[in-house]
């Protein structure tokens, strides 16, 4: 590219000049490619450029209370996370896996332990701006944006101290934020010492760390141990067979069980389920046809208000908790056709 | 329908393909305007040469002596189908879940199936997908990308500017830092699918980051750093090496294979990195910033990182280190019969061209040497072929690759030993697919 050779020119130019030509270091805007693209206007760039780093650049002016992100974490975060972000039924846990030990070293001392099962968020978030990054540019899950920055604060808040990094009574904003920094359980627990950056911003090692050689005659002995899938794991991937070619040097394995060998599958017959309302409206991140995922399923919904259109339409629009477990759906923002649509059919068995 | 005809003789339609009575009606019909019947007729045509005769072949294969509907009937017309599809009898090829992998399907994983596949180049519809909070269709008079951070002065561009700008087409792979993954502690699952499907490759047209970068007048001096941003829910954002930017590779891109991108993978604008891993690829691109630091986002602090077994978790991990998989035979699938297969594979690495690739089929023991088939770029999935006489007896097929910095895919033995087993990201280790006296071909591990 041409501007690329005018770029390194401009570059070398300015390196010739010395240190004199440091203040005016921003490169000639380009006018190779006249009328494309202009100017945004800073309404624009304000509107987009929400990202806050590690040194709480871009972080907006704001705060908020354990317990207000209590509140908030309880309607809008807790049906996915848990109460207390403990929950690992629809994303991996938040909180748990740190001590007063951690916030005192840096460094979560159970993830040197391979025997601790899983990593919450809290065991392996340096940079507490990761967290305020995250959650206000992504969450919540089917609502993403819609937090504002105090309420983001508030829901730190409320995570740092189910973490136990900050008191009960304690109100996080841009002007402490820093000093939470220094208590985080993990900021110390981290590292850029690899060679899977291509740059050398980060001071990278220089070789990689695992280092093979081509051995090409008698490499290992003639005999070793092979592990393999265990028998009753054959079909966890569905049948096989139909998943390779028909055609070809070789064929799928047919992994369908037993009982099924031989019956054709039936043609699916045309869906009753309001399928794309439930997806339009996330329904299906917590509720499976059948199965029990965040909440109930639709199945079970349905075996225990027959014919109750009104009341599940009431359930929809207002949320609840407690009849299926301590976890709560939050009220839903769907539309009042949709909503009936959903009710209807839950009424009606919720059949596929 | 009429008898054989000739060869070389050209018959005028409709004559060709519709009966005596059918081009009587077709006719009468026609002059009453009733074009329907038109259709009708040839209907009737095509079914009457569809009828197979169970009639048993002694003499042959019935394929050959016994003519079928296709070789003795009209053929469907062009633009059946504006956009054409695999055959019916492709059905089976499709990207998949792994069940129980994720528990929304929003924030999910469906991958490509290697198995099946041949060449370098992923169909654009089977392409493997990662989405972290659903995809979407965006209509791409509606999108922008802008450009901040330090540079003169922050610039907006519609998708019909980036589209005039001068383009180059790359191709390249793309692979999820997680991609064999469930594979780090133990054997997991059964088919190259699922070992390796997070993986594709793609032509990809669009404009070097580096000339837009230069156009908004960036500050390029000193130690700088790239935040890319999506817009869909999830916003996705990674801060990109800068030097991959500065070296032009890093490309805006809007194209694949020929047409725009997909929905699934970004439609209308994804970032392109080369050798990076996938998460690094934002889809849905919006905005890029430049920056004197690193940006610790999610994706590259919290998750796509790899837990040490000094318990360190190593951030801003990117490259894709040199890999490889043999694709046939593979995972899941039987052999039909003993006597010759082709044993063919992919390898790639993030850091360059694939020099060398070998592959054992004892386990590996002994290893020889495969073919490279044309064209081997940087940053690209090759294809190794190389031949296989099968005896009948159990054996263990592996292919390593070697790139050309010199670098050799390790054995999960020299991986785990420097790695640990508690990782999910960055699995490169040498894949091992057991050939059993059945035919049957299983995923295992060795040692």
């Amino acid at each position: 590219m041409s501007s690329s050779v005018s770029c390194i020119v401009l570059r070398a130019l300015l390196a010739l000049a010395g240190c004199g030509v440091c203040i005016a270091a921003w490169a000639q805007p380009k006018a190779a490619y006249p009328g494309i693209g202009r100017d945004a206007t800073p309404k624009e760039v304000a509107a987009w450029d929400i990202d806050v780093r590690p040194d709480f650049k871009g972080l907006p002016k704001g705060s908020g209370s354990v317990a207000r992100g209590q509140d908030i974490w309880e309607g809008k975060c807790a049906s996915c996370h848990g109460v207390f972000g403990e929950s690992n039924q629809v994303f991996s846990p938040i909180v748990g896996g740190t001590t007063a030990e951690d916030i005192k070293t840096g460094h979560v001392a159970r993830l040197k332990d391979p025997a601790f099962p899983g990593r919450t968020t809290l065991m392996k978030v340096a940079s507490l701006s990761t967290v305020w990054d995250y959650v206000y540019r992504a969450m919540p899950w089917n609502q993403p944006k819609s937090l504002t920055p105090d309420d983001v604060f508030a829901v730190t808040a409320y995570m740092l101290n189910l973490g136990g990094i900050v008191p009960d009574d304690f109100t996080l904003s841009d002007r402490n934020i820093r000093e939470v920094q220094a208590r985080m359980p993990n900021r110390d627990g981290t590292t850029t010492a690899h060679a899977m950056w291509p740059g050398n911003e980060f001071g990278r090692a220089a070789k990689p760390d695992v280092a093979a050689v081509a051995c090409m005659r008698d490499c290992v002995p003639a005999t070793q141990a092979v592990s393999q899938l265990p028998p009753h794991a054959r079909g966890s991937h569905g049948n096989l067979a139909e998943q390779n070619r028909l055609v070809g040097p070789q064929r799928g394995i047919d992994t369908a069980p037993a009982t099924k060998t031989g019956a054709p599958a039936a043609a699916a017959p045309a869906s009753k389920a309001p399928l794309a309302v439930l997806e339009k409206n996330s329904c299906v991140a917590c509720h499976g046809m059948t199965q029990k995922l965040v909440g109930p399923a639709f199945s079970d919904i349905a075996k225990k208000y027959p014919g109750q259109v009104d009341h599940l339409l009431e359930k929809i629009k207002s949320g609840g908790s407690g009849v299926w477990g301590a976890i709560p759906m939050p009220p839903q923002t769907i539309g009042d056709d949709d909503a009936r649509a959903v009710a209807r059919w839950l009424a009606e068995s919720a059949g596929p | 329908m009429s008898n054989i005809q000739q060869p070389g003789q050209v018959r005028k339609a409709p004559e060709n393909f519709v009966d005596a009575q059918g081009v009587r009606t077709v006719f009468s019909e026609a002059r009453k305007g009733r074009r329907d019947f038109i259709r009708g007729a040839f209907a009737a045509a095509v079914a009457g040469g569809a009828a197979t005769s169970a009639f048993a072949q002694a003499d042959g294969d019935p394929a050959i002596l016994q003519l079928p509907a296709h070789s003795t009937g009209l053929g469907q017309p062009v633009v059946t189908d504006g956009y054409g599809k695999p055959s019916k009898y492709e059905a089976n090829v499709q990207r998949r879940q792994s069940p129980g992998l994720t528990p929304t399907a929003q924030a999910s994983v469906s991958f490509a199936p290697l198995q099946s596949l041949f060449g370098i180049v992923t169909p654009s519809g089977l392409h493997f997908e990662r989405h972290h909070q659903g995809w979407w269709d965006i209509d791409p008079s509606k999108h922008r990308l802008m450009i901040n951070g330090l540079v003169k002065a922050a610039k907006v561009f519609t998708l019909d500017e980036l589209m005039r700008l001068p383009s180059v087409s790359r191709f390249h792979f793309i692979e999820c830092g997680a991609n064999t993954g469930m594979e780090w502690g133990n054997v997991a699952v059964p088919t190259a699918q699922y070992t390796h499907g997070m993986l594709s490759c793609s032509e990809f047209t669009g404009v070097p980051l580096i000339t837009l970068l230069e156009m908004a007048g960036a500050d390029l001096k000193g130690e700088r750093f790239v935040l890319a941003e999506g817009a869909d829910g999830s916003s996705m954002t990674r801060t990109i090496p800068m030097s991959l930017v500065r070296s032009g590779e890093v490309l805006v891109a809007y194209g694949q294979n020929g047409e725009m991108l997909r929905p699934e993978q970004g439609y209308p604008l994804r970032l392109v990195v080369p050798g990076v891993q996938g998460v690094s690829w934002v889809k849905y691109l919006r905005r890029i910033e430049l920056g004197d630091m690193p940006y610790g986002t999610k994706d590259e602090t919290v998750h796509y990182v790899d837990l040490m077994p000094d318990g360190q978790h190593r951030q801003y991990t990117s490259v894709q280190e040199c890999k490889s998989v043999v694709t046939t035979p593979s995972g899941g699938q039987m052999l039909l019969d003993k006597g010759f297969y082709n044993i063919t594979g992919l390898a790639w690495s993030g850091r360059g061209k694939v020099k060398r690739v070998d592959v054992s089929v004892d386990g590996g023991r002994n290893w020889r040497s495969a073919r490279l088939e044309s064209p081997v770029l940087s940053k690209c999935l090759t294809r190794f072929n190389i031949d296989w006489a099968w005896d009948g007896s159990p054996a263990i097929i592996q292919s390593r690759a070697m790139d050309d910095t010199g670098y050799v895919q390790p054995g999960y033995r020299q991986l785990r030993a420097v790695r640990g087993t508690r990782s999910i990201y960055h699995n490169n280790a040498i894949q091992s697919w057991q050939v059993q006296a059945s035919g049957e071909v299983a995923n295992v591990q060795l040692g």
